[in-house]
């Protein structure tokens, strides 16, 4: 697997336990499209590199070891920001997932990096016995487990791997600020794209749904009517989506209300005043766009509501929660679309 | 974080203080800065700050620390299929989530 990626390796450097690749710490063409691939979520699954020990420049016994994830836009992360340095990395298998989703899944795990440190032959390469783990790996680490297991001290780094030069200059010291995750508007924007990724397959069956629907009335049915009220149905589906997963993330912070289903009503009413205040007028009769509206509310709401997975702030059971509160609000809304719009045609 | 505030009292956290031996690793890994350990001695200073994680229970030594044990992400899809179809079959929306 590493054959196969090939490019990002510099040489070789030689251990007591054998060969250790080298990898550049400059990213090249093919990362920035893998990556660019990744954020908009294609084939996320299979971006990975073969677990393992690596390096960067010239380490010897005494070079302090990072720990990392196989996915390979962490791997990336990590070593883009080594320049310079002389140190070992060890990528634990985590199925191709980054560091905190990995933990919380315990495959970035005690087990995993116990396992890993033996079959690399760690204690032969290195005189001292101090890992650095990105902070973020802790729900699946325990360090004192750790220690008991393989002899090896766990050292907290800090979550971003931009930290770590500091982090190591300051003898494995971090800030308070290294250690609080953030969630900044570019931070925010990079998820939005995958949020619309994710919401594509389900989008050709509400477009089918959409169709089948709108073309029913008292003629059974028409396939005119089904294009003409299908679209403008689609495209209040559009708009709900537009509101939900991609205002929703990109004004979180300023939208008021804690929940998101909530934040995901007020950004469906705003596309909807939007919508209305652009065309200057109702689509079709009251009726219709009562239906068109409620839809737009339901769908909105509904994928602020699924962002909640995306943002490292929200708890399980917070989520549950607003869940228990959101879902019946959107199951009504979506009711009086189907509803209103099946029965507007007979009218 | 702060400017990010999920809701209040929810959260299952739970500290067992007499247990605690005031080694510092709660406070160290939590990505919120819930806990401060003053005088050899834990506290959650931050409680609604806690997006239950894991990092900090997993992490006691002494575990005296307990989080709410689902290790699912939070999305409003994996939560449908858990409450469809029961705890542990679920299965997460791939990669995708966070
Ligand atoms: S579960 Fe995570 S966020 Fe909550 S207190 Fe523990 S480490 Fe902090
Ligand atoms: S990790 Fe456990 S023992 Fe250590 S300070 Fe925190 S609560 Fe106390």
């Amino acid at each position: 697997m590493v054959a196969k990626n090939y490019y990002f390796v510099e040489g070789f450097v030689e251990t007591s336990a054998g060969r250790v690749t080298r990898v550049a710490t400059k990213l090249a063409w093919p990362d920035f499209f893998g990556k660019l691939r990744a954020r908009l979520g294609l084939r996320r699954d299979s971006y990975l590199v073969s677990p393992g020990l690596y390096c960067v420049g010239q380490p010897d016994h005494q070079s302090p070891v990072l720990v990392t994830a196989n996915y390979k836009l962490t791997f990336d992360a990590l070593r883009s920001q080594l320049g310079g340095l002389d140190a070992w990395i060890l990528v634990l298998d985590t199925f191709g997932v980054n560091v905190w989703c990995a933990a919380g899944k315990k495959n970035f795990s005690t087990r995993e990096l116990v396992r890993r440190i033996e079959l690399c032959g760690l204690s032969e390469i290195v005189s001292h016995r101090r890992l650095i783990l990105p902070q973020l790996g802790a729900p699946g680490v325990a360090a004192h487990q750790v220690k008991k297991e393989s002899g090896f001290e766990v050292k907290w780094g800090p979550i971003r791997a931009a930290d770590l030069k500091k982090y190591l200059a300051d003898g494995l010291q971090a800030t308070p600020v290294m250690r609080e995750v953030t969630f900044s508007l570019s931070e925010r924007m990079v998820l939005v794209p995958v949020e619309l990724t994710i919401l594509l397959k389900p989008s050709f069956y509400v477009l089918a749904l959409v169709l089948l629907l709108s073309g029913i009335g008292p003629d059974f049915f028409s396939v005119s009517r089904a294009w003409g009220r299908g679209s403008a149905a689609f495209g209040a589906y559009g708009l709900g989506v537009l509101a939900g997963a991609g205002l929703v993330p990109l004004l979180l912070p300023w939208i008021p209300g804690r929940q998101f289903f909530l934040k995901g009503i007020e950004m469906g009413v705003l596309v909807v005043t939007g919508a209305f205040l652009l065309w200057g007028k109702m689509i079709g009769s009251g009726l219709e766009s009562l239906a068109l509206i409620s839809f737009v509310i339901a769908v909105s709401s509904y994928t602020a509501m699924n962002f909640t997975g995306a943002t490292p702030f929200t708890s399980l059971s917070g989520v549950e929660k607003e869940m228990r509160q959101g879902l019946p609000v959107q199951i009504a809304a979506l009711v009086v679309a189907i509803v209103g719009w099946l029965a507007s045609p007979f009218f | 974080m702060k400017n990010f505030r999920y809701m209040a009292g929810v959260a299952i956290l739970k500290l067992e203080a007499d247990k605690c031996i005031g080694c510092g690793a709660c406070e160290t890994v939590c990505p919120h800065r819930v806990w401060k350990v003053e005088g050899r001695q834990a506290v959650i200073v931050d409680y609604d700050g806690c997006m239950e994680c894991g990092a900090c229970a997993t992490n006691c030594p002494v575990a005296a620390i307990t989080v709410n044990p689902d290790d699912g992400c939070g999305c409003a899809a994996y939560i449908i299929q858990k409450w469809l179809k029961g705890e542990g079959s679920e299965a997460c929306c791939g990669s995708n989530c966070c």
